[in-house]
């Protein structure tokens, strides 16, 4: 063992602390570099991009092609961005703050006024897009504050769904009013097998699913501590009591209820037309579709307008926001609505395009008609809804596991006039 | 900075040593010992900076939001008013707040207690050795490898009232096979408390099975000799000694446990009828569904105080074993 001289030892020291510390420092202020300077992004001035919430490989696919023929048509790079559905809102307020938003947006048409609100959409008539031939209860379902924001391409609403099979063998009509839905329920509801399945779940979903029964009634998510809406609730309970429901509709989702129609568990069901490709998907199942049925015989049957629409946020741009329109425009084309339509099973927006549509899809026909009868949640609170929403779920879990219709209402509506 | 020049001082070859070597130059005594404190800094700047940037700032910044009017037009004009405290009050006046932060308790409590009891009796059970035992304490690691949505979506499935397993099976031994397990307002808490012990149950035992590993078998024989019960042992000798290890089991599994989201929210959405509502839900609701995110954060400083209260304590106690 030799001892080293002392000098040798302080200069190895030092020039080993140097080659240390020289890139711990580098990499220290690299990171809070990037991290601080944040991720401003260069456009590059030919390429634009769509983000969107479609996931799901099909729709992913779908809408991709969709892109690439308005690439094409435009003479532009069109890139598509997908985001789960429940982050896309946080997502897109976050790239507002840093500046890198996309040039379209495609947000649930629940979202889209909280958005709009926030000064984060440009009117699509500034920008040159028309509503002609759009029905006004899609306008307004892309419209905040009598402006309209977004354009749908396709629409969907909820229906009644039954297994034409086992109403058949009972030899029962389909029913058309809460009454005969109230007895024709408790026919079916036999052993293992309920009349009806709908979702009150603690989400969206059924707040969804309740507003037809709210509508139709001439209740208003504007007030909610209303006899209407109470007796809409009533009606829920009376089903429930019947036996027709199953007392774990509190717990499900519209994907569940999908699954118990599947699964024979139930003998009617109240869904959307997205769950089409799955009920086709199972063999032997034979459906049919209806309108929603209504407290009494010839009330329009109201349903809630749900999906996508398609808006320009607000980047300071003109010329890009002016570019972005017009892939909207392309996007919301009569044929691009007619292809998207028959894929997803939904409602084409456009009048004329849905015409078109019923031709190609008769046995959804039932489906076009309450698209025409629906209504937006958001019209009558725009912004506010995310509150309505969570009072009203809590209002009828509560009734429905016991508490008075009347009593759960107006809680939530108190509710909602205290919070902001 | 004291410590800087004490430690140099302290080192044997002193800056005034390398006059000996003529061949070099001199090196120069203040530059070398700024060099020694720059390479110091060096070494703790990336865990300086990385503990401001991922734990300061979103702290602080938690904590400035809580006061601000911060809604979705702030990430556009990047305004926030401060409003005072009006987000507290918001949020301590809703009844639902209360309500949360009751069953936030009942939660933890229950969930820690089983987690634990369970835990340990199984823990002390396989330090017996038998055939199969390594096979089945590993088997019994499952549902913690078990992402914790899946866990939920399966259990959502298992609890449904009527078509679920669980009461299929209840029904079939001539028990009540009808229990709402997540449908009704009384029984859903208990529920996704039962699915919490069940997760936490590997966590606990494997910690616990290490340190009774730790406990010296002598210890236990004197006891025997001495005549002291099989119960009277675990009591008196196997749980003092294991004490250390209790502390870290029950302290890291109250925080995982006090801002729990994902669980309840796969199980029952906080429903029915709020009834399943925690603090970690109540945030994410206020954040995401409604976008307030002032009163969102208000709820969040409160989570974390909590944490931050057991944390402390949680330091204290070991720095009292340390001694």
């Amino acid at each position: 063992m030799t001892e080293p001289s002392p000098d040798g030892r302080i200069r190895r020291r030092s020039r080993r602390t140097r080659r240390i510390v020289v890139p711990l420092t580098v990499v220290s202020a690299i990171v809070a570099g990037t991290v601080l300077s944040g991720c401003a992004q260069q456009r590059d001035e030919d390429v634009f991009t769509v983000m969107n919430s479609s996931t799901d490989e099909s729709y992913h696919r779908w809408d991709g092609d969709t892109l690439k023929r308005c690439s094409k048509q435009l003479g532009i790079t069109i890139e598509q961005q997908s985001v789960p559905a429940s982050q896309l809102m946080t997502k897109a307020l976050r790239m507002a703050s840093s500046k890198s938003l996309p040039d379209v947006l495609q947000l649930d048409a629940s979202e889209m006024p909280t958005f709009a609100e926030a000064g984060g959409l440009i009117p699509l008539k500034d920008l040159g897009l028309t509503t002609t031939d759009i029905p006004e209860g899609i306008v307004d379902f892309g419209s905040f504050d009598g402006k309209y924001y977004g354009a749908a391409r396709t629409v969907n609403t909820l229906a009644l769904f039954y297994n034409k099979d086992t109403l058949d063998k009972a030899g029962l009509k389909v029913p058309t009013t809460w009454a005969e839905m109230q007895s024709t329920a408790k026919k079916l509801t036999q052993g293992k097998r309920y009349g009806l399945a709908l979702s009150a779940g603690g989400a969206e979903d059924g707040v969804f699913q309740f507003t037809p029964f709210m509508w139709s009634n001439g209740g208003d998510e504007s007030k909610l501590d209303t006899p209407e809406v109470a007796e809409a609730l009533d009606y829920w309970k009376a089903l429930l009591k019947d036996g027709s429901l199953s007392k774990s509709t509190v717990n499900w989702t519209q994907a569940d209820v999908n699954d118990q129609f599947m699964a024979g568990n139930a003998a009617m069901m109240i869904n959307g037309p997205w769950q089409v490709e799955t009920l086709n998907a199972r063999k032997g199942l034979n459906w049919g579709i209806a309108e929603i049925p209504v407290p009494e015989a010839g009330d329009d049957s109201v349903g809630p307008l749900g999906g996508g629409v398609l808006t320009v946020p607000n980047t300071g741009d003109t010329e890009r926001e002016k570019k972005a329109a017009e892939i909207i425009g392309c996007m919301a084309g009569e044929q691009e609505q007619i292809t998207y339509a028959l894929n997803s099973w939904m409602v084409p927006a456009n009048s004329k395009a849905a015409a078109v549509w019923r031709t190609k899809a008769p046995e959804l026909a039932a489906l076009a008609g309450q698209v025409s009868t629906a209504r937006s949640r958001t019209a009558k609170v725009g912004a506010r809804w995310s509150s309505v929403s969570l009072a009203l779920q809590s209002a009828f879990q509560s009734a429905l596991t016991g508490a008075s219709s009347e009593a759960a209402l107006k809680r939530a509506q108190q509710q909602v006039t205290s919070g902001n | 900075m004291s410590s800087t020049t004490a430690s140099a001082a302290a080192l044997p070859t002193g800056p005034e040593a390398p006059a000996a070597d003529a061949v070099k130059k001199p090196v120069n005594p203040r530059s070398a010992k700024r060099r020694k404190s720059l390479a110091q800094w060096g070494f703790i700047a990336p865990a300086v900076i990385f503990m401001a940037l991922f734990f300061g700032y979103p702290l602080v910044r938690n904590i400035v939001m809580s006061f601000q009017d911060y809604s979705p037009s702030t990430f556009f004009t990047g305004e926030a008013p401060f409003n005072g405290t009006d987000n507290w009050s918001n949020v301590f006046g809703d009844g639902l707040f209360g309500k949360a932060l009751w069953q936030t308790i009942l939660f933890t409590v229950g969930s820690l207690v089983g987690q634990f009891c369970i835990g340990l009796a199984l823990a002390v059970f396989f330090t017996r050795r038998f055939p199969l035992n390594g096979i089945l304490r590993s088997l019994i690691l499952l549902p913690w490898l078990v992402p914790m949505v899946v866990s939920g979506i399966v259990w959502r499935r298992i609890f449904d009232q009527d078509t679920g397993v669980l009461n299929s099976f209840l029904g079939t031994v001539g028990l009540p096979g009808d229990t709402p397990w997540l449908t009704s307002t009384s029984m859903a808490l208990t529920s996704v408390i039962l699915v919490n012990i069940w997760i936490g149950i590997p966590f606990n035992m494997v910690i616990l099975y290490g340190g009774l590993q730790e406990v010296p078998k002598e210890l236990n024989e004197a006891a025997a000799l001495d005549g002291a019960s099989a119960w009277r042992t675990f009591r008196s000798v196997t749980l003092p000694m294991l004490k250390p290890v209790i502390t870290v089991v029950l302290v890291l599994g109250f925080m995982s446990t006090v801002k729990i989201l994902d669980l309840v929210l796969a199980l029952t959405d906080g429903g029915p009828a709020d009834s399943t509502q925690t603090l970690g839900t109540l945030t994410y609701q206020n954040s995401f569904v409604q976008m307030d995110f002032g009163a969102g954060a208000v709820v969040g400083n409160i989570l974390i105080l909590i944490s931050a209260v057991f944390a402390v304590f949680y330091l204290r106690v070991n720095r009292n074993e340390g001694k």
